[in-house]
Order: structure tokens, then sequence, then C-alpha cells
């Protein structure tokens, strides 16, 4: 390792520190986008209403079958010629939360269908409106089977954040490709970059683990 | 579809107006007819019993009274009122969600699988509906349902999860809780059916508490045919989606009428 200086990993250490809450932004914003919309796709798709219920269906195949790559230019780049402008930020997360959103309806469409039908019964029969069904009875019991997915969609997201440096997004890999072209060294920041995303991917994905049993027990159904 | 509805007046009034009444109510999925224009009233604090063999279409005559199931043809109606259709212009047509719920709130119905909510305490079952539907206090609703729980002596296990409960315990709780809406008519469909022999006498004890000391219309799927005979105003045989014979209890399975009932009774009885 005689190309490897520590002086240097030093004097870079604080600007791609400083980049790593910008990607954790960008991740935990997009996060939050494809949590939402993700049951705004998942509760839509079981709606009785088979045209919007085709339509929805066929939109979340084409975002799944699409590179997120590709999404974000489009949002960024052909947006402002309908009129919309969005910052890179905002484009950014936009692009990821949508999706993601793809990816998590599925998830909880699962996470849906693994409640038995009596449940839905149940809760007819005690007169609970579709809301209050969904909310207090169907996704309390659809949260558990479906956190793991959430978990591993939540790693998903942070490790293609880099993506956004396309668009000019000063994240992690934004800024560790600036760092290399100012100064032609390579090495330290990219792997930097790499034990920064592994010391964050490796907790958070145990994190998701405890946090999943701790649900169950939670709830009583473990 | 071109069911000519005047047929069907638009309220039943009168002293003697049943709590339910089916009126030439049809009900197929595709080619399978399951019920085929039956007519059926349950008096106001009747127990009224269905039993036949599986697929005669008795938890289906359930499951449309508790809004699980729509029908073909025909009109429901539940205290006076339809419960299928309402009244729009002089005529009767399909009902839309907010009449179904409120018709529901006369309805409680219990389940062959118990499906309590599994997230929930037993206490918690039975003030979930209070709560969210009927808009108690917690208060009231916590009061009613330590009554109601009492009621079925499940006070000591309260706040245990379902999946901590046995079956005729849980079953009980699912009582409590279809209780706690204050319904006037009671459904209960093979509530004994999924229950190991030794606890069926938890779940029919209570049940017969329940005829004794309340004003309650109630009906009941069963297999049971020493407790039907034992608690039923009246007894339907049903068959092939109708119904085949109906009386007192002494009367049809003491002297059944009908050869298809006497086969179905020396059948079960052979079960046994």
């Amino acid at each position: 390792m005689t190309n490897w200086r520590w002086d240097f990993v030093w004097e870079i250490l604080p600007r791609l520190i400083w980049a790593t809450g910008n990607t954790l932004l960008a991740a935990g914003g997009g996060y939050a986008i494809a949590l939402v919309l993700g049951l705004a796709l998942a509760v839509a798709q079981r709606s009785r209403h088979k045209l919007s219920k085709n339509i929805l269906r066929e939109l979340v195949e084409f975002i799944r079958s699409t590179p997120l790559v590709l999404q974000i230019f489009f949002i960024f780049y052909v947006g402002p010629q309908f009129g919309v402008w969005l910052s890179p930020w905002t484009a950014g997360m936009v692009a990821i939360g949508l999706h993601y959103a793809a990816y998590l309806s599925e998830v909880y469409r699962g996470g849906i269908d693994s409640v038995p039908k009596g449940q839905w019964e149940a809760a007819t029969a005690i007169n609970l409106t579709t809301t209050q069904t969904y909310w207090r009875i169907i996704l309390p019991q659809a949260l558990p089977p479906s956190l793991a997915g959430m978990g591993n969609y939540l790693v998903g997201i942070f490790k293609d954040t880099p993506m956004l440096s396309v668009i000019g997004v000063g994240e992690l890999m934004h800024t560790a490709n600036a760092i290399g072209s100012e100064s032609y060294r390579f090495l330290e920041p990219y792997t930097l970059v790499g034990v920064i995303f592994l010391a964050i991917s490796l907790p958070t994905a145990a994190l998701v683990r405890l946090l999943e049993a701790s649900v169950r027990r939670t709830l009583g159904m473990s | 579809m071109s069911e000519d509805m005047t047929q069907f007046p638009l309220r039943l009034e009168g002293e003697n107006a049943p709590m339910v009444r089916f009126m030439n109510v049809s009900k197929s999925y595709g080619e399978l007819t399951v019920l085929d224009q039956l007519n059926l009233d349950v008096a106001p604090g009747e127990m009224m019993t269905i039993i036949g063999p599986s697929g005669s279409g008795k938890t289906t005559v359930l499951r449309m009274l508790m809004t699980l199931e729509t029908i073909n043809k025909g009109v429901i109606y539940v205290d006076g009122e339809p419960l299928t259709h309402m009244e729009k212009n002089g005529v009767l047509v399909p009902a839309n969600k907010m009449h179904l719920r409120r018709m529901r709130a006369k309805i409680g119905m219990c389940f062959q699988h118990f499906n309590l909510f599994p997230h929930m305490t037993a206490l918690q079952n039975c003030m979930e509906g209070p709560v969210q539907v009927l808009g108690l206090t917690k208060e009231s609703a916590r009061q009613r349902a330590e009554e109601l729980l009492e009621m079925v002596a499940m006070s000591d296990k309260r706040d245990h999860h379902p999946s901590r409960l046995s079956g005729g315990q849980q079953q009980r709780v699912a009582i409590a809780r279809a209780l706690a809406m204050r319904p006037k008519v009671m459904l209960f469909d093979e509530v004994t059916s999924a229950l190991d022999p030794e606890v069926i006498n938890e779940v029919t004890g209570v049940i017969r508490k329940l005829v004794g000391e309340h004003h309650l219309t109630m009906m009941m799927v069963t297999h049971q045919m020493g407790f039907a005979r034992d608690i039923s105003d009246r007894v339907c045989f049903f068959y092939g989606g109708k119904i085949e014979e109906q009386g007192a209890p002494a009367d049809l399975f003491g002297s059944p009428k009908k050869q298809r009932t006497k086969q179905f009774l020396s059948a079960v009885k052979e079960a046994v």
C-alpha cells in the first residue's frame, strides 16, 4: 500500500462526512416519499374500480422495468419542457421516492394479502368503515410481514443515492468525484466512500431486524 | 335484472312485523344456485336455528344478513326496514354504503374461526367497535367491555392477546365483542365447529345464557343437534338452497315429515 496516504485521508474526511449528511438526507427524503406513496399505490390497487386499478398496475410495472437513472434524468431534464422545474435535490428525491414507491407497493400488497379474509369480515361485522378497517385492523397486521422488505429497500435507496450525482446533487459520490478531479487522487476518496456506505448499511440492516422482532412483540403476534 | 320491485313493501309495519324477513331472496355464483327464492321470517326475540348438509346455503343466509355477501334477487328486511335496498322516490333501489352502514349497526355476528383481532387484547377487541363506531369514550367502552367479558367468564384473561387464548376462550371473547355493539340480531355461524369437544360447552353455555337473559333475536347455524334442540324456538332444515322443512325442535327432531330431513337426521345421529 505504498500509494495510500493517511494525511490525505484526514484532509478530505471532513468534506466526505459533510457529504454523508447530504446522502442521508436524500435517502431519508426519498424513503419518506416512497413509504407514503407506496402505501397509496398498494391500497389503490385493491380498490374495486377496474380501470384505475389496471392503470396503476401498469404504472408500477413501468417504473419497475426502467432504470432509476433514466427516471432521474427524465424528471430533471424533461420535466422543464412540461413546465415542471425542480432543483436537483427535489428532482432527485422525487425520482428515488417514485421508483421505490413502486417496489414498496408490492411489499405492502404482499403484507396486506397475508391478512386473513376473516379479519375484513370481523371488521365489517363491528361496522368499521373501510378507512378504519385499514388503519386499525389490516395495516397493523400487514406491518410485521412487510418490515423485512421495507428494510431491504431502505438500504437499497441508500445505496442508490450515488445516482443523484449525475444531476449534480452534492452527495458522497459527487463529492468523491470532485475531490478526485481536483487532486488526481482517487484511491482514498473512493475507498472512504465504500467504507462509509458499509458502516451505515450493515448496522441499519441489523436495526431493521431488531425492529421487526420488537414490533411483533408489541402487537402480540410473536 | 328485470325484477319487479313494486312487489316489495318499502317498510314492514304492524305489531306482527318480523325482526328479519327474507323475501324471494336468490343467490347464485355463476351457474351454481346457492339460495333459491328464499322466504324466511324471524320474530323479535326468537332463537332460530338452521341445520342442513354442507352446501345447502345455510351459512350464506347469515353472511347475507351481515352484508358480507350480496344477493341477486329479492329483498332482506331487518327491524322493519329493507337492508339490501333503500327507498328512493317511492321505489326500492340497491342500498348504498351509507344505508348499509346504518343498517349493519343492528346486526352482530360470531364466526366459526372467531376472527378476533390478533394485535389487540381481549379487552381491546371488545372496545374497538364501541369507541371507533359508536363514539363512546374510552372509559365507558372499557366499562361495557369489562361487563361483557365478565358475562362470558373471561375477565381474568382480559389483557391477553388471542394467541394466548384457547379456541373456546377466543370464541367467548368474540361473542362479547359482538354484543358490545348492542345489536338487535345476533348471528352465530357454526361457532362451535372449530372447537375441541371438551370446550364446546363453554361456548354453548354462553349462548344458553343469552337466550335466557336477553331479548335478542338470534339466528344460528350449527351441527350440534342436541344443543339446537334444547335452545331453539324454531329449527329450519335447509336442503339445496331451500327450506326443506321447519318447525318447533321437538317436532322437527322428534317426528320429521320429509324424507330428506329424516335421512339427514339419521346420518347425523350415526356420526355421533
